[in-house]
C-alpha cells in the first residue's frame, strides 16, 4: 500500500503543493506525505517550512506532537493495538504480548522481513468491542492474537 | 531573570497594555490599570507578586504552569492570573487557602522532575524555580523517584529520557535536564526575536525544547544567538557560559552598546570590575529589552590579548614599534605635528574622528584640529557611510537626521526598506519591524539581493524590487512617477507643508514618460508592473515609513536618492506623525553623534557652517582661539593631498580607514606619504601598519560619555571598569592637545557635554543630570522642546516648507564591460561588525570566519566555479581572492561580499568614484570579473607580509 523508497525532492514538493489552497494545510500535507511514503521523510521538513514560510523547528514541533507521523518507513502492514483502559480490562495486554512474541518484535517494531509494524494506540473509540485493534486503517473488534496475526498474514 | 539590582526592573509577568483605566481590588488593595492588563500585572503594579513560572513580561501570557492561579469573587474555579484580564470592580484574592494548596501541589510536581543540585547550579541565586519553591513554602516532595529527565543513569541502565547538554553555541548552553518546559524560550524566540528557531518537540512527558529540526543543535539551527531565550529562561536550562564560568553577578550598570546605530541599552553585570554578562535593559527606549548576538555576547574583544595597552612610537613605518610611556609618546607626537606645521604649513595636518567613540570624545577631537591645529581638517567615517543622508535630508527637510523614534514602527502600515539589510545590520530594529509585519503591516524591499526580510519565517515582502546596483535614483523616481501620474499623492499635505511652486516644477519633471517604470525597466531590471504595484501600495496603504541604509547612500548618486526618498515621503504625506517618516539606519553606534559634534570639515557642532562668523564667534569666545573660516579637507582630499605631498600628519581616532575606505591602494599610498600618522585604537589595526604613533584606546566599558543613535537618542555610556590602557579616550586627546600647548583641563565628560550644550542650540538643555533623570533624550532638546523630540517635523518642516528637489538619474561612471562584466555590491553579516576589529576577536567567528563571494548559479556555471571554490575577484582598482558561495539570493550579473576580514580586503576592489555632493564612496557598485584561482593573490601575500613586519613590537626596557 505504500512505497518506502528514497523520495525525490520534486515529487515531495508536488505532493505538498497539491494542498496549498487549503486553510491550515500543514497536517493534510503530513498525511499526504505519509500516505505516499509510509512515513514523513526528514527531507520534507525544509520543503514544508519553505513552502509555508515557517521554520524547520515549527514543522518539526507539529510533526513530533502527533505520534502517528512516522520518521522512518513502516512495514507493509500496520497493526495498531489499543492499550487504553477498556481494552486492557478485556485482556489487551496479554493479547498484545502474544502478538509481539510471535512476531519477535517490540512496540513500534517492524518484522525483519518488513511485513508488519506494531504500534500502540490509545483508544479507537471501540470500547464496547474490546479488545480493539486497527489493521491497515480498518478497525477490528473483539480481537484476539490469532485473528490479528492472520489479518496481517503472519 | 531575577532582578537583583534595580528595583524598577522587576518582571511584571505580562506585557503592558494601553487602554482606559480599570479599577479592581486585589487582596484588599485598590489598583487602577489600563484595560486589557492581566490580573497578574495589575497585582505586580500594586507590589503584590503572584507566584509564576511560565509568565514573563517580555512575552504574551501562556497559562501553562498553573502556579499563578487566584480566586476571583463571583467566578468559578481558580483562573490563571496571567491570562485573566482585569475587569472593573473585580475582587481578587491571591493568597486563599485553596490557591496556596494548588500552588504547593504544582511546585511539588515540578520539583519531582528537577535535579536538587541548587548549590552547584549555575543559576543558584538567579533561579525563578528556586524562588517559587520558596514563595509557595514547598517543604517536601512526596513523589518517589521514578521516570525523570535529569538522571543520567536509571536503575536499569542508561536513562532514555536524559539528553546531554548542548554546548554548541559559543555563548550559552542548553541543559535539558534542568528544563521545566515553560515555553518561555520558544515564545521569546518567536515574539521578541521573530526567528522561530525553537519549538517544543513531542508531547506530554516527552515534551522537550528543540532547536531546529530533529537532527539540529543550537548552532546548526536557525538560532541567531540573540540571547532572548536565555534572558527568558527561569532556570539554568539556557544559561550564559560566562555565568557558568564566573558566577552570578552582584552589581549592574546601565550603559549603551557600542556596536550598531540602534543604540541598545544594556545592563553590564559584574562582580567587582569583572564583567560577567551583558543583558538588554528593559527600559532602554531603542531596544525595549531586546538584543543581538553582538551586543549581548561579543564583548570579549575588550579583554583580548591583541589589545595594546602601552603607547608605541617609531621613527619610520619600516621600524619595529617601541613601547614608551604616555609622556614620551605625547611629546613625540606633539613635536612631530608641530614640526610638520612649521615646515609644511598650518593646514598640513588633520584629524579623523571616530563614530565609535563618545560624543564628548568626538567633540574634543574636532576641537583639537580647529582650536589647537588651527585648521578645519576634520572628517569622520560618516563620510563613507551616511554623509549623503546629512546632505539630502538637510536640503529637503532641514535636518540631517532620521525623523522618527524606533517605537514609531509599531504604528506603520507599509514599510519600504531600501538598500538596507536590517536582520543583519540592525538586528534589534529588524525584530521590532518583523513583529509589526507579523501583525499585518506590508513590506516593500528594494534591494539587488534577496535579503532575509524578503522571505523568512512568518514574514514575506509584498514586493521585492531586485534592482541593478546603481539604479536607485531611477527606481525611486519611477515610484514617484507612478504616484504623481496616477494622482495618488496627498495634495492637502503638499499644499500645507511644502513649497507648492517647487512641487509643481517637480511634478512636471517626474511626470515625464522617461521616468515611467516601463521606460526604466530595462535599465533597472525591475519589472514595471511590480514597481507600479509597490508604488500604489506605498501611496495608499496607510502609514508609510521608509527605512534605508548604505545601499542608498554609498553611490555616486547617494545624495540624489536620499532626496528622492524625501520626495516620496512628502508626496504621500508620510511625515510628522507616528508610523511614518524617513529613517536612515545608521551604521555605527555614534555615527549620528559624530556628525552632530562637528566632525565634518565645513561644519561646527550642530551642522553650522564655519563660514558664518556668528557661529565661529561662539566657539572663539569660549575657546579663546581663532577658527579658520575656510572648510578643511575631507578624507579623500586628505589622502589626495598626502599623495601630492601637501598633507603630512593625521590623528585618526577609532577608525580603520585602510580597511574600511574604498580603493585600498590609494589609501595605502596616501598614508605611506605622511610623516606622522597617529592611530588611536584598541588594536594594531590595518591603518596602524602605516602609523608612527600608536595611542592605546579604551573600550566603551571603560569610560563615561554619550552615544547618539539613529533616532537622535542621546544615551549614556557608563564606566563599569577602569581603562586597562590607563586613560579614557577623551583623556588621551586632552593629553595630546595639552602636549601641543592647549591647556585644557576637563576632569569629567559631563563638563564636555556642558560645553556642547552651551554652544549648540539643539543640545541646549542636555546635561548628564537630565540624562540621569530621563534615561535618554532625543535632540533637539532645548527650551522649545525640553523633553527632546521623538518625532521631527510634526507641525512643519524644520526648514519651513518641505522642498521637492528634482532627481535626475545619471548613471555612474563605473560600468560593466567585456573585461569587468559583473557588478559587485558589498554588505555585512549579522555576527560581524564593520571591519571586524572587535567581532573577529570574539567567538562570533564560528558563524563567519571568512568573507565569501555570493554568485548566481548561472554566472558560476559560465566560469566553471563550484561552491566553495577559490576565486579571484578583480576590478579596475585591484584584485583579491576569496571563496565562492553559489546562491540565487543575488541576481545574475551581480556578485556580493562582505568586508569584515582584512585577509580579503574587499575594498582593494572598490573604486574611488563617489557621491557628487558629499564624496561618499561608491562601495555598492564596482564592475568586476570573477575567475577561478588557487588561493590568495600576490597582493594579498605582500599585504600580509607587510602587516606582520609592521606589527613587531620592542618592549620598553625594564
Amino acid at each position: 500500500m505504500t512505497r518506502a523508497t528514497h523520495p525525490e525532492t520534486a515529487e515531495m514538493q508536488a505532493i505538498i503543493d497539491r494542498h496549498l489552497g487549503m486553510e491550515g494545510p500543514l497536517l493534510p500535507m503530513f498525511h499526504a506525505l505519509q500516505a505516499e511514503y509510509g512515513y514523513v521523510p526528514a527531507a520534507a521538513l525544509p520543503l514544508l517550512a519553505d513552502t509555508l514560510n515557517l521554520t524547520v523547528a515549527e514543522v518539526h514541533g507539529v510533526k513530533s506532537f502527533y505520534h502517528d507521523f512516522r520518521d522512518h518507513p513502516a512495514g507493509r502492514h500496520i497493526l495498531k493495538i489499543c492499550r487504553a483502559e477498556a481494552c486492557q480490562a478485556m485482556g489487551a495486554n496479554d493479547m498484545s504480548a502474544r502478538v509481539l512474541e510471535r512476531l519477535g518484535i517490540d512496540w513500534h517494531g517492524t518484522t525483519p522481513d518488513g511485513d508488519v509494524t506494531v504500534e500502540p494506540v490509545y483508544c479507537l473509540g471501540l470500547c464496547a468491542c474490546g479488545p480493539a485493534a486497527m489493521v491497515d486503517g480498518r478497525v477490528v473488534g473483539r480481537a484476539n492474537s490469532d485473528r490479528l496475526l492472520a489479518e496481517v498474514g503472519a | 531573570m531575577k532582578d537583583f539590582i534595580l528595583p524598577n526592573d522587576r518582571d511584571l509577568g505580562t506585557p503592558a497594555r494601553e487602554g482606559a483605566p480599570v479599577t479592581l481590588t486585589i487582596d484588599g488593595f485598590d489598583v487602577t490599570v489600563p484595560e486589557g492588563t492581566s490580573v497578574m500585572r495589575a497585582a505586580a503594579e500594586a507590589g503584590l507578586q503572584i507566584p509564576k513560572l511560565c509568565a514573563t513580561d517580555s512575552v504574551e501570557a501562556f497559562g501553562s504552569c498553573r502556579l499563578c492561579v487566584v480566586e476571583i469573587e463571583g467566578r468559578r474555579g481558580t483562573p490563571a492570573s496571567c491570562t485573566t484580564p482585569v475587569a472593573p470592580g473585580m475582587i481578587v484574592r491571591t493568597q486563599s487557602a485553596k490557591v496556596k494548596k494548588i500552588r504547593k501541589g504544582v511546585m511539588e510536581l515540578y520539583i519531582s522532575d528537577h535535579p536538587l543540585d541548587c548549590l552547584t547550579c549555575a543559576a543558584n541565586g538567579d533561579c525563578e524555580l528556586q524562588d517559587m519553591a520558596g514563595v509557595v513554602g514547598l517543604r517536601d516532595v512526596r513523589y518517589t523517584p521514578g521516570q525523570n529527565h535529569f538522571e543520567q543513569r536509571a536503575a536499569t541502565g542508561a536513562n532514555p529520557q536524559y539528553i546531554p547538554k548542548d554546548d554548541s553555541n559559543p555563548y550559552f548552553s542548553y541543559d535539558p535536564a534542568k528544563c521545566i518546559v515553560c515555553s518561555r524560550c520558544v515564545r521569546a524566540c518567536e515574539e521578541v526575536q521573530g526567528t522561530f528557531a525553537l519549538t517544543i518537540e513531542g508531547r506530554g512527558f516527552d515534551s522537550r525544547v528543540s532547536a531546529g529540526g530533529p537532527k539540529d543543535d543550537f548552532l546548526t539551527s536557525d538560532c541567531v544567538s540573540c540571547g532572548a531565550c536565555v534572558a527568558a529562561c527561569p532556570t539554568a536550562t539556557l544559561q550564559e557560559k560566562s555565568v557558568i564560568e564566573l558566577g552570578t553577578p552582584e552589581r549592574s550598570v546601565i550603559t549603551t552598546c557600542a556596536y550598531c546605530g540602534v543604540g541598545c541599552s544594556f545592563k553590564a553585570e559584574l562582580n567587582g570590575d569583572e564583567l560577567v554578562r551583558m543583558t538588554p535593559y528593559k527600559h532602554g527606549k531603542a531596544n525595549r529589552g531586546h538584543s543581538c548576538v553582538k551586543g549581548r555576547f561579543a564583548y570579549g574583544y575588550a579583554s583580548h590579548s591583541d589589545r595594546i595597552l602601552n603607547p608605541l612610537i617609531r621613527d619610520k613605518i619600516t621600524d619595529p614599534w617601541q613601547e614608551v610611556s604616555w609622556e614620551e609618546a605625547m611629546r613625540f607626537a606633539a613635536d612631530r605635528l608641530r614640526g610638520l606645521q612649521d615646515t609644511y604649513g598650518k593646514k598640513s595636518i588633520g584629524v579623523i574622528t571616530s563614530s565609535r567613540c563618545t560624543n564628548e570624545e568626538t567633540y574634543l577631537v574636532q576641537k583639537l584640529t580647529r582650536s589647537v591645529f588651527g585648521n578645519n581638517n576634520t572628517d569622520t567615517c560618516a563620510r563613507v557611510c551616511h554623509s549623503p543622508t546629512g546632505y539630502g535630508l538637510g536640503q529637503t527637510f532641514g535636518t540631517s537626521a532620521g525623523t522618527q523614534d524606533f517605537d514609531s514602527v509599531e504604528h506603520s502600515d507599509v514599510v519600504l526598506v531600501i538598500g538596507a539589510n536590517p536582520t543583519d545590520g540592525h538586528p534589534v530594529f529588524a525584530s521590532r519591524l518583523k513583529k509589526r509585519l507579523r501583525a499585518g503591516a506590508k513590506l516593500i524591499v528594494v534591494d539587488p539581493r534577496r535579503i532575509d526580510l524578503v522571505k523568512s519565517a512568518h514574514v514575506a515582502a509584498a514586493h521585492h524590487l531586485p534592482l541593478r546596483p546603481g539604479t536607485n535614483v531611477a527606481v525611486v523616481s519611477a515610484m514617484a512617477h507612478v504616484i504623481v501620474t496616477e494622482g495618488l499623492m496627498d495634495e492637502a499635505f503638499i499644499r500645507e507643508r511644502c513649497d507648492w511652486d517647487e512641487f509643481t516644477e517637480y511634478a512636471a519633471f517626474i511626470s515625464d514618460p522617461r521616468h515611467s517604470p516601463e521606460a526604466t525597466a530595462l535599465l533597472t531590471g525591475v519589472p514595471a508592473e511590480d514597481l507600479r504595484a509597490a508604488a500604489r501600495l506605498f501611496a495608499t496603504g496607510g502609514n508609510g515609513a521608509i527605512y534605508y541604509g548604505l545601499g542608498v547612500t554609498e553611490h555616486s548618486q547617494g545624495s540624489t536618492t536620499v532626496m528622492g526618498i524625501a520626495n516620496l515621503a512628502m508626496l504621500t504625506g508620510n511625515i510628522g506623525r507616528k508610523g511614518v517618516g524617513v529613517n536612515p539606519l545608521r551604521g555605527q553606534n555614534n555615527v549620528q553623534g559624530s556628525c552632530d559634534m562637528g566632525s565634518f570639515p565645513h561644519e561646527l557642532p550642530g551642522y553650522r557652517h564655519v563660514k558664518n562668523a556668528d557661529v565661529r564667534a561662539i566657539f572663539e569666545t569660549l575657546w579663546g582661539t581663532e577658527i579658520d573660516p575656510e572648510p578643511g579637507l575631507r578624507i579623500p582630499n586628505m589622502l589626495d593631498a598626502a599623495v601630492a605631498g601637501t598633507f603630512k600628519g593625521l590623528y585618526c581616532q577609532g577608525e580603520d580607514i585602510l580597511q574600511s575606505d574604498p580603493d585600498t591602494h590609494h589609501v595605502q599610498a596616501g598614508l605611506a606619504a605622511m610623516e606622522c600618522v597617529i592611530v588611536h585604537d584598541l588594536f594594531l589595526n590595518e591603518t596602524a601598519n602605516y602609523a608612527h604613533v600608536f595611542l592605546p584606546g579604551s573600550t566603551f566599558l571603560e569610560k563615561d560619555g554619550t552615544f547618539t543613535n539613529a533616532e537622535r537618542r542621546i544615551n549614556r555610556v557608563r564606566k563599569v571598569m577602569a581603562p586597562r590602557n590607563g586613560y579614557a579616550d577623551w583623556e588621551v586627546t586632552q593629553l595630546l592637545a595639552n602636549a601641543m600647548g592647549a591647556g585644557w583641563h576637563y576632569t569629567h565628560p559631563a563638563q564636555i557635554m556642558d560645553e556642547i550644550a552651551a554652544t549648540t542650540p539643539s543640545f541646549a538643555n542636555v546635561s548628564y543630570d537630565l540624562l540621569e533623570e530621563r534615561g535618554s533624550v532625543q535632540w533637539p532638546c532645548n527650551d522649545a522642546s525640553p523633553d527632546g523630540t521623538p518625532l521631527m517635523h510634526v507641525d512643519g518642516f524644520v526648514r519651513g516648507k518641505g522642498r521637492f528637489i528634482v532627481t535626475e538619474y545619471i548613471a555612474t561612471d563605473e560600468r560593466t564591460g567585456p573585461r569587468f562584466p559583473l557588478l559587485l555590491t558589498t554588505g555585512r553579516i549579522l555576527s560581524q561588525y564593520n571591519v571586524g576589529a572587535q567581532t573577529r576577536r570574539t567567538a562570533n567567528v564560528v558563524w563567519h570566519d571568512e568573507d565569501v563571494l555570493e554568485i548566481h548559479p548561472n554566472d558560476a556555471e559560465l566560469r566553471g566555479i563550484e561552491d566553495g571554490a577559490w576565486v579571484k575577484l578583480a576590478s579596475r582598482a585591484g584584485d583579491t581572492s576569496l571563496r565562492a558561495k553559489i546562491t540565487d539570493r543575488v541576481s545574475p550579473g551581480v556578485v556580493y561580499t562582505t568586508f569584515h576580514h582584512p585577509d580579503t580586503q574587499a575594498n582593494v576592489i572598490t573604486t574611488d568614484f563617489s557621491d557628487w555632493a558629499t564624496n561618499c564612496p561608491e562601495y555598492k557598485v564596482t564592475a568586476v570579473q570573477v575567475g577561478l584561482s588557487n588561493g590568495p593573490t600576490a597582493w594579498q601575500r605582500e599585504y600580509a607580509a607587510q602587516a606582520t613586519q609592521s606589527r613587531r613590537i620592542v618592549p620598553a626596557a625594564e
